[in-house]
């Protein structure tokens, strides 16, 4: 028998949820961009998607930076959780990282397949580090 | 997985993703030099000299050959203009600053670059060194015009004094022993200078004086700020001297940075650099003669028909068009300078040919350029393998300068250097 418990608070301090607000917002801005340069060629969507991506790796640091800190101490969430969340902001980090390198390249290869992507990893990324920060967490009880 | 494992792979990617270069690769001569395959990596491979000053040393030259500073403190000294009275003009100016910085690369690359440049300030003027006893110092230096946006390429037809500046080809009455020119330069015709990433504009007069022609440097590295800024870019104007109309010579050709007059067949021949960040040992720059028409393959194709892939649209209609240059200078050496001897040049090996400044390379690890070089020429071609004339700019790993313009004085029978790192105009004569 175990009893679970909404307590109806996010595990997120309210400074680290408007961090992850930024990176969740600006990966995925980058991936249209990038797919908006891919359409059409015109340099103005990958000059976008360069300064939208760099953003998120910004944000995504400190974001990261403090998901390291939440998984050393777990506090009211449990580690399992911390360590994915954890993991999606690395994933999310490092694609982004990369991603600025292949954005600084000039023409079609600041996109390209590469470019398309690490922004697709970034994106998916963030959405999943944002549902797993954003939700409700359940306590789990004393068990047995 | 932790995010540290991954930042150190991603660390170490970027590292050995920057490139090599292949130290026997000879990428020099007329024909079709060794191109290595493409390499663009996450980095691109990077190697700033910093400056490290000339102290007492001077540039190396050959046996038989003295080095001067025939004049010090100069403000960026590009180009050099040799009078008929001897005198010598130096353009002094660093163009290119309204160039927008639309990436965050923009900002980072131009912060690193600007690592292996003076902090000087461009003077935006010309000045006029007079060596009149022959000594190797300038007793004379004057500033002869001042007020000017960036002027780079020099010419002198007719008692006119023409001056390319970063937007416009302006003329001034002007006659050789004047010190100081007080009458408002006349605008010959604008030149392109919309966002100016490549801001030089180079001068030289044709062999009758009828014509002026202008190097125009394309507007990217590769089209990368969009093809419709590159209107008028990356061509050679042949311009009328006396009213100013001009036409594209030729087309595609990225960066002639220099132009000069073969003077067995007074054709016109330019050194010009090619693109960066495909690899440590693409593309070559190169000297070339300047054929009526030609379209040199940029941004499409470099070399000929080898595909840039990073243009797009791809235009194979243009790629099957490309001219191939006449000699390849080695990668990134950043050809800055070029100046035939006349009448004889130095005589014994140095007698027919041209001397190419080379400023230096950023895009490969091995510093490559950093001296001017010889490359003999029989019947107003290419003859031969470069030599290595002026060296010595380097010191290990740091830049005590790097050349730019250079200018051989038959007259006198001297080279002039002008260093735009030290600030300094060398003079390099025959010991008698």
């Amino acid at each position: 028998m175990s009893i679970s418990r909404r307590t109806g608070a996010t595990p997120l301090h309210p400074l680290h949820a408007i961090l992850l607000a930024f990176p969740l917002a600006l990966f995925p801005s980058g991936l249209a961009s990038d797919i908006a340069y891919l359409k059409s060629a015109f340099v103005q969507w990958t000059n976008f998607a360069a300064w939208l991506i760099a953003g998120g790796c910004f944000f995504g640091g400190l974001v990261l930076a403090w998901a390291i800190v939440a998984a050393v101490f777990p506090g009211r969430t449990t580690r399992g959780r911390a360590l994915a969340y954890l993991a999606a902001v690395a994933v999310m980090f490092v694609a982004g990282l990369v991603n600025s390198f292949q954005h600084s390249h000039d023409g079609w290869s600041s996109v390209g397949s590469p470019g398309l992507i690490l922004s697709i990893v970034s994106t998916v990324a963030a959405l999943v580090a944002g549902a797993i920060g954003y939700s409700e967490q359940r306590i789990e009880g004393i068990a047995r | 997985m932790s995010a540290r494992w991954l930042l150190l792979a991603a660390s170490v990617l970027a590292l050995q993703g920057c490139g090599r270069s292949d130290p026997g690769l000879d990428q020099t001569g007329a024909g079709k030099p060794p191109l290595p395959d493409q390499q663009q990596t996450l980095l691109p491979p990077m190697k700033i000299a910093k400056p490290a000053g000339w102290g007492d040393a001077v540039p190396t030259a050959p046996k038989g050959f003295k080095v001067t500073a025939l004049a010090t403190d100069l403000k960026v000294p590009r180009q050099m203009l040799v009078l008929p009275n001897g005198d010598i003009l130096v353009a002094e100016g660093a163009g290119g600053a309204q160039a927008p910085k639309v990436r965050p690369k923009d900002i980072i690359a131009g912060y690193i670059k600007a690592q292996g440049k003076t902090k000087v300030k461009g003077g935006n003027r010309i000045t006029l060194l007079r060596d009149a006893d022959g000594d190797g110092r300038a007793e004379v230096k004057e500033t002869l015009i001042e007020g000017l946006n960036a002027p780079y390429g020099l010419a002198f037809v007719d008692g006119q004094l023409y001056v390319a500046n970063q937007d416009a080809l302006l003329r001034f009455p002007f006659q050789p022993g004047q010190t100081k020119v007080t009458a408002k330069g006349v605008e010959v015709t604008k030149l392109p200078s919309r966002i100016n990433h490549h801001w030089t504009k180079s001068l030289v007069a044709s062999a009758d004086g009828t014509k002026l022609y202008v190097g125009i440097g394309s507007n990217s590295n590769v089209g990368e700020r969009g093809l419709d800024v590159e209107e008028d870019r990356a061509t050679v104007w042949e311009i009328d001297r006396l009213t100013g109309a001009h036409r594209p010579l030729a087309q595609g050709i990225r960066n002639p940075t220099a132009l000069a007059i073969e003077p067995t067949t007074n054709a016109l021949w330019a050194v010009v650099n090619e693109r960066d960040e495909l690899g440590p040992q693409l593309v070559p720059d190169y000297l070339t003669a300047v054929r009526d028409g030609a379209f040199y393959g940029w941004p499409y194709s470099y070399w000929g028909q080898n595909v840039d892939p990073r243009v797009h649209p791809q235009k194979p209609d243009m790629v099957a068009k490309a001219t191939i240059p006449d000699y390849a200078l080695g990668s990134h050496v950043a050809a800055l300078g070029v100046s035939f001897a006349r009448d004889g040049g130095f005589g014994g090996d140095f007698r027919e040919g041209v001397f190419v400044g080379q400023h230096g390379s950023w895009n490969r690890q091995d510093l490559s350029g950093y001296k001017v070089v010889w490359i003999p020429f029989a019947g107003g071609r290419p003859n031969g393998k470069p030599v290595d004339f002026v060296t010595g700019f380097l010191d290990g790993q740091k830049a005590r300068g790097r050349p730019v313009g250079v200018a051989f004085d038959p007259a006198k029978r001297i080279l002039l250097i002008a260093d735009d790192l030290a600030n300094t105009v060398w003079r390099i004569a025959p010991v008698r």
